[in-house]
């Protein structure tokens, strides 16, 4: 059968490409993660005197010319992509036969460029808008325009890939990941494609976006170890860590997929989503929405809670995030939620915000396919409000699992829930 | 296949807000009636066009809401509430939770006085790194970071009006505003839903945006001239503060509720390219033999054209060729990046929902005495992405 419970296309992963703090590719990724290793590390990249946060998961092995948000997320979307390619054999070399859907942090010309403007105007005591437009009228400027131009990393992935189309950016802050893959998985059901390029990337560790995530209070400021620092689930936790990344997924229907011949990895058997008009950057107190997500997702796959044997959290590990998620958890498992493998990969690679859905979907991919789930590190003091099996420090094989679920939620009300199961 | 009637995407409802005014009635007077509404003096050399004052409250009952926003997030909350109170639905939070969400946004709004003081004391400091945290840390408003994010107007938007189903945020300038439309469209013919909320808002009033398209050479610096008239003295885009939402919906679901739909978006597609010449009018070629059938003597473009020279130029070929009546939408509303496509939607749905098309903005378009029954809307990016869409009679 190539079409589910509501007769629509089966929709499969073949090819999958990731980078995170803690490495390239899914082989490098995987052996650190299940060895419960941390990529969070003392950042190096800009001055952080002053900060009360000073550690990330950054990525700073990936080169990259002129420096910068964009460019950086678009270097590493750029080798997921290319990992995600050579897997799955979808396609000839610059030209992939479907749509692109990417998770993009927002774009914003940076600190390096301003001071390069007010250095360029000529002003040397105040210096103003007015200034920084004298010196952009210059001519000399044009590539800050295209380079911070909110379609820039699409159209230039679109570009060296060849994908069709139109590419589709979308921004629901830390739910983004989630955000695109539900997006390929729902043009792939209509029919409008046989296969998607799906990918989420993030790597906006700089001076400015570190602060104002510090101003709101959200990050963990337990700066030594930097391995310690990000601890979801655990009594004294206090923070996320803010950290880069990039996955890239190849979905097509499973019919195509089998006509090519290709391996498939796993299937996206649902996805659900619910939006919270609570507050910006709170849950709704009764959890409704976040519940709603994942009976959502699970009725979008025609499961029922009991099918589901592990779930990867978001567990950020700020006090209000785990908490609620254990409010929808233990709401929608029931008596089974304390029972249900449920572990955070944040605990080692930190929040890579933006593209941390599509991450740790690939993540929840891998635990399906080898048996074995990551666990979370950092689980010294268990939160007895938060009566959860995350997997503690070690990870832990697993037989006979079929489905699990990964969890999205982001500030402004977004919450994404995906289904995966084994091929 | 014959095409399900009941899957057809309508528009139900229209929010706009713009230099012209505060809603579809206000903005149909003004353009039979048109006159430009230019800022030549706040951004001087670079005329804006301003975003017509709100009474916030109507749309925003909460003080605390408005001030939680910046001043995209809040024409585009406008704008929205507008388009639901437009289509019935305003307060129906049965429905609106189970409505869709594809918000066409940017993001920003800096606080120029902070900027101003770091950009000024930067160099003049012992240790400018440590200098710079200090000064984020100390100066920069905690709730500004919510005005900055993307998808934060799709959150105000959840929070104000209650619309819940569903909340995607899209980026990539004008594209992005046509890709919306697009997707909700195929997301009810597909059955994948019954109502999507359509929309984006844009704040021109801001240097920093100015900044960016100035650093491309974008701007028009010399006084207002409607889009077509500038190519010959100083092309340009003259940016404009819109806000624009959409409520699509299915023919089905519009039965159900009894309500009348302004127009039904009987063809939408978008494409991209590298824009070397000619293949931006290639796009459009290929997106206009996918359109359903039109009646020439029945139909008209409102154009997206945004003014940037090269794409503005090669768009008016193209038009010049089709031979319709053009309205350049960028000359009434000024360029709004985001929102253009979807407010470019709402003036073509307008014309055909009244039957008869503005008169023209500029001596370049041509005059239309005949009925209006069908309104072709070309959204070519000032850079990138083309898109095209059909809208008749419903």
């Amino acid at each position: 059968m190539d079409t589910d419970h509501l007769g629509r296309p089966i929709v499969v992963i073949t090819g999958m490409g990731v980078i995170t703090s803690l490495g390239q590719g899914q082989a490098a990724n995987w052996k650190a993660l299940t060895a419960g290793q941390s990529g969070i590390r003392r950042i190096t990249r800009f001055p952080v005197g002053n900060m009360r946060t000073t550690i990330a998961g950054t990525v700073d092995f990936i080169p990259v010319e002129d420096p910068s948000a964009p460019a950086l997320s678009q270097r590493l979307a750029e080798l997921v992509i290319d990992e995600a390619l050579a897997e799955s054999g979808i396609g000839r070399p610059g030209a992939f036969p479907g749509p692109l859907f990417m998770a993009l942090p927002p774009v914003e010309m940076e600190w390096p460029q301003r001071f390069a403007l007010a250095a360029a105007s000529g002003a040397n005591d105040q210096v103003t808008y007015d200034d920084l437009l004298r010196a952009a009228g210059s001519g000399k400027f044009e590539g800050y325009y295209t380079r911070f131009l909110f379609a820039s990393v699409g159209e230039a992935l679109a570009d060296r890939f060849g994908t069709q189309g139109s590419p589709i950016a979308t921004s629901t802050a830390c739910a983004s990941g989630g955000t695109s893959i539900q997006l390929g998985v729902e043009a792939i059901r209509r029919g409008e494609a046989d296969a998607a390029l799906v990918v989420g990337t993030d790597a906006s560790v700089n001076a400015e976006s570190l602060i104002r995530f510090s101003l709101l209070s959200a990050l963990s400021t337990r700066n030594d170890p930097p391995s310690a620092a990000s601890r979801p689930f655990s009594k004294d936790r206090e923070g996320f860590v803010m950290a880069e990344g990039a996955g890239a997924l190849v979905l097509e229907s499973l019919a195509a997929a089998r006509a090519r011949g290709a391996k498939v990895l796993a299937v996206v058997e649902g996805c659900g989503e619910q939006a919270d008009g609570f507050h910006r950057t709170r849950s709704s107190p009764d959890g409704k929405p976040i519940i709603a997500c994942m009976r959502n997702a699970l009725a979008d796959a025609g499961l029922a809670p009991e099918d589901v044997g592990y779930i990867n959290a978001h567990g950020t590990g700020t006090p209000e995030n785990d908490k609620m998620e254990w409010v929808g958890v233990s709401t929608v498992f029931g008596e089974r939620a304390g029972s249900i493998p449920m572990s955070s990969n944040k605990s080692m690679i930190g929040h890579s915000l933006t593209a941390a859905g599509a991450v740790e979907a690939i993540f929840t991919a891998l635990t399906l396919r080898e048996g074995l789930m990551p666990p979370t590190i950092n689980y010294e003091i268990p939160d007895p409000t938060l009566p959860v099996d995350c997997v503690p420090n070690v990870a832990r094989p697993v037989t006979g699992l079929k489905h699990a679920i990964s969890n999205s939620f982001g500030f402004g009300g977004q919450n994404v829930c995906l289904v995966l199961g084994t091929a | 296949m014959p095409r399900d009637l009941d899957r057809d995407a309508l528009i139900t409802g229209i929010g706009l807000v713009s230099c012209l005014g505060s809603g579809i009635e206000a903005t149909w007077d003004a353009l039979r009636s048109f006159s430009p509404v230019v800022d030549a003096e706040t951004f001087a050399p670079f005329p804006v066009h301003p975003l017509a004052p709100l009474d916030l409250d109507k749309q925003i009952p909460k003080r605390g809401d408005q001030r939680q926003m910046e001043a995209w997030q809040r024409m585009g909350v406008f704008a929205a509430g507008l388009a639901l109170d437009s289509a019935g639905l305003k307060g129906n939070a049965d429905l609106l939770s189970r409505m869709d969400m594809i918000v066409a946004a940017g993001g920003g709004e800096r606080d120029y006085t902070v900027d101003a003081a770091i950009l000024s004391g930067y160099g003049k400091q012992a240790d400018p790194g440590a200098w710079l945290n200090e000064r984020l840390l100390g100066d920069l408003r905690p709730t500004l970071f919510l005005a900055q994010l993307s998808n934060l107007l799709a959150g105000n938007i959840s929070i104000v009006h209650g619309v819940t189903g569903s909340s995607r945020t899209f980026m990539g300038e004008e594209a992005c505003g046509a890709d919306a439309v697009r997707i909700a469209c195929a997301r009810i013919a597909a059955d994948q839903g019954d109502m999507v909320l359509v929309g984006g808002s844009y704040n021109a009033q801001r240097p920093d945006v100015l900044l960016h398209y100035e650093m491309g050479g974008l701007l028009r610096h010399a006084p207002f001239a409607p889009v077509w008239a500038r190519q010959a003295d100083g092309p340009g885009m003259v940016l404009g503060s819109v806000g624009c939402f959409l409520v699509i919906e299915s023919r089905a679901s519009a039965r159900r509720r009894g309500v009348e739909a302004f127009g039904h978006i009987a063809g939408i597609r978008t494409d991209r390219c590298r824009r070397e010449p000619g293949q931006a009018t290639a796009n459009a070629r290929v997106q206009l033999a996918a359109m359903p059938a039109h009646d020439p003597a029945a139909t008209a473009v409102i154009s997206g054209a945004s003014g940037a020279p090269a794409p503005t130029r090669e768009e008016a070929v193209l038009l010049a060729e089709l031979g319709l009546p053009v309205r350049a939408s960028a000359t009434a509303l000024g360029h709004s990046l985001e929102p253009a496509f979807p407010a470019s939607l709402a003036l073509a749905a307008l014309a055909v929902k009244h039957g008869t098309l503005f008169p023209p903005l500029e001596p370049a378009e041509a005059a239309m005495a005949s009925p209006l029954r069908q309104a072709l809307v070309t959204g070519w990016g000032h850079w990138r992405g083309e898109a095209m869409a059909l809208v008749e009679a419903a």
